[in-house]
């Protein structure tokens, strides 16, 4: 009985998302009485001893060069072998793309119940329920898990990093490795943005910008806050900005701390996507727009005005010339 | 080549969230249903366009849902495809839908099966990996571009911060998204000749779920929100930072 914690890499590089898992999945150890551990897949050029500090007493790592890369088939069938070998009870993952992927597999494998998305500590209290967020961010629902082995995926940004003390015991998995049936041919990354599902603040901007031109706003206020930038579905559907910026019920589903909305309505379909965050800014020149309703703080005026202002001021804030 | 849709009901995007009885069931009155939009926009219309490039490709589309999926299932049928099969059960588990699935998936022998990225209802974004698990099949989520080449797909997936292009010998399971293909609108022929294409009804097989919904939650109410005149965004900044926090 363990609760075991998958943390996910790339390019040898820990995830913010995973500290928040292993911290929570400390924490659901700690409510259980019992220890948490992580499972670490591939090669890992971070200091994963130091990972201790989240929570976790041993790492289990499977290095095997065939897991420096992701694959859904490949990853769940060794770590369904990492918890069936350690006696795990419960799984965390975080509800990220590779969580997405692999903890369903892991669950239909194993026939341990998932419930994916969570956004708070299981209740165990009577049985062991986990709420997670449903109808896009509208509502919650609590789901129970009664089977043997309980899979969490924990949505990012919805549980707050803890560190402590103490270092973990890295200890060697032996699993068999299959090899990958899809093969990856090329690999296009963003570089130098701040990804945005991973993103604290983040920047958006809508129709009311009027054209693709007058986006250098936006990506300055962004660059001095340390945001990603995001936008509404009509700006990307007519290629003001790439598909991969576009929130919302089609987009996605962001949970930043702080979510400045510019020229944008805040129609229900685009709010789907950024309900979660946990301060929402707009700045919309109609004070009728339906934003300012979900809105915690808000500026009723023209953003080309307010925007330029915004961002010497937070120019002046972080003390950037 | 056969290719299998799995097609969802869900609310309509501006639906109303209630729930009733105790807050256990989501409360249905004048509720508009919709084909979840993944799953009509991208996953489904990708499907016809393959169709559309190579007839010789069968094409059907799957629902786990009761008899009043029926109007769904149609309205998909109006967009395209051969054929619908309902299996008749109705149940928020992604398990026991994903092994409804996989059965009639492995029963038919479907060289490709499509998911969209998720439900907007459940937002469960597991159904897609649970099937390919079952089936035994490679699984690439969240598909961005998808071709085929005789029995090669050629896909473009997102991952962490961008995308990745992969190659993946059939069969295979894919979930679906943006960008996969542009939505289309059921013309007058479609929706006519989908009143004749079969719609097969199959009883479920048993299967034990391994989750249950206790109840249901609303959000908290956002205390309103707080107005900075337009021409002194320094007060914005200055609440960001001291009373907010965030920055
Ligand atoms: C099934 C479905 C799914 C959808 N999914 C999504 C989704 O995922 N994401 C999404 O975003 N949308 C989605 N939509 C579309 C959504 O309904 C809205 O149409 C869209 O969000 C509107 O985008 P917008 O706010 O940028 O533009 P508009 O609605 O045109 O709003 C522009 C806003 O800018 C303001 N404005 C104009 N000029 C200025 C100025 N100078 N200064 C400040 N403010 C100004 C206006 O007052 C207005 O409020 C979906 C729709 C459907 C039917
Ligand atoms: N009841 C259902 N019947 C058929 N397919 C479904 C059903 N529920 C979900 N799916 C498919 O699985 C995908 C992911 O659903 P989910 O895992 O619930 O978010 C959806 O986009 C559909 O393609």
């Amino acid at each position: 009985m363990s609760v075991l914690i998958f943390i996910d890499q790339a390019e040898g590089h820990i995830r913010k998302a995973s500290l928040e898992a292993l911290s929570y999945g400390a924490k659901v150890a700690a409510q259980l009485g019992t220890s948490a551990e992580g499972i670490v897949l591939g090669t890992v050029t971070e200091d994963l001893p130091a990972l201790g500090k989240y929570g976790v007493k041993k790492i289990h790592q499977v290095s095997n060069e065939i897991l420096n890369h992701f694959d859904a088939q490949v990853f769940a069938n060794v770590i369904a072998q990492a918890v069936t070998g350690t006696g795990a009870t419960v799984v965390i993952f975080s509800n990220n793309v590779d969580g997405k992927a692999i903890a369903p597999r892991v669950s239909a494998r194993l026939k341990a119940g998932l419930v994916s998305g969570a956004v708070a500590l299981p209740d165990t209290s009577n049985g062991f329920v986990v709420k997670k967020n449903v109808f896009s961010g509208k509502a919650f629902a609590k789901i129970a898990l009664s089977t043997p082995v309980k899979i969490i995926s924990l949505n990012p940004n919805s549980y707050k990093i803890e560190t402590g003390e103490g270092n973990a015991e890295v200890v060697a998995f032996n699993a068999t490795v299959d090899a990958p049936k899809v093969k990856v041919t090329a690999v296009n990354k963003v570089t130098g943005e701040v990804p945005l599902s991973e993103a604290e603040v983040v920047v958006s901007g809508g129709r009311g910008l009027k054209g693709p031109e007058n986006w250098g706003m936006i990506e300055d206020l962004a660059h001095v806050l340390g945001a990603a930038t995001a936008c509404s579905r009509p700006v990307a559907d007519v290629h003001w900005r790439p598909h991969h910026e576009h929130v919302g019920q089609t987009g996605l589903a962001i949970a930043p701390n702080l979510y400045i909305a510019i020229g944008i309505s805040g129609a229900i379909q685009h709010l789907a996507g950024v309900n979660r965050s946990k301060v929402i800014v707009v700045i919309n020149k109609d004070p009728e727009a339906p934003f300012f309703k979900a809105a915690d703080y808000g500026i009723v005026g023209d953003a080309f005005e307010v925007v330029p202002k915004l961002i010497e001021a937070a120019k002046k804030l972080k003390g950037v010339a | 080549m056969k290719i299998l849709v799995c097609i969802s009901k869900t609310p309509d995007t501006t639906a109303k969230i209630a729930f009733t009885d105790n807050n256990t069931k989501f409360a249905q009155d004048g509720v508009q249903w919709i084909i979840n939009p993944y799953d009509e926009w991208y996953a489904l219309v990708r499907a016809i366009e393959l169709k559309e490039k190579d007839p010789s490709i069968v094409l059907h589309l799957v629902t786990v849902g009761a008899a009043d999926a029926e109007p769904i299932i149609r309205k998909a049928l109006a967009l395209g495809g051969d054929e619908a099969i309902r299996i008749n059960a109705d149940s928020h588990d992604s398990f026991y839908i994903a092994s409804q699935i996989a059965e009639v998936a492995r029963q038919g022998a479907y060289d490709l099966v499509f998911t969209g990225k998720e439900t907007i209802d459940y937002n469960g974004s597991s159904i897609g990996g649970m099937v390919a698990e079952l089936l035994d099949l490679p699984y690439v989520s969240l598909a961005i571009k998808f071709d085929l080449n005789g029995n090669t797909a050629t896909i473009t997936r997102e991952i962490e911060g961008g995308e990745e292009v992969c190659e993946v010998q059939l069969p295979v399971a894919v979930s679906c998204q943006k960008g996969m293909a542009e939505q289309r609108i059921p013309n007058m022929k479609g929706i006519m000749g989908a009143r004749t294409k079969p719609l097969k009804v199959v009883e479920p097989v048993p299967v034990e779920a391994l989750t249950s919904i206790v109840g249901f939650e609303l959000p908290p109410a956002k205390a309103g929100v707080k107005l900075v005149p337009a021409d002194n965004p320094a007060e914005l900044v200055r609440l960001l930072h001291e009373e907010a926090k965030v920055i």
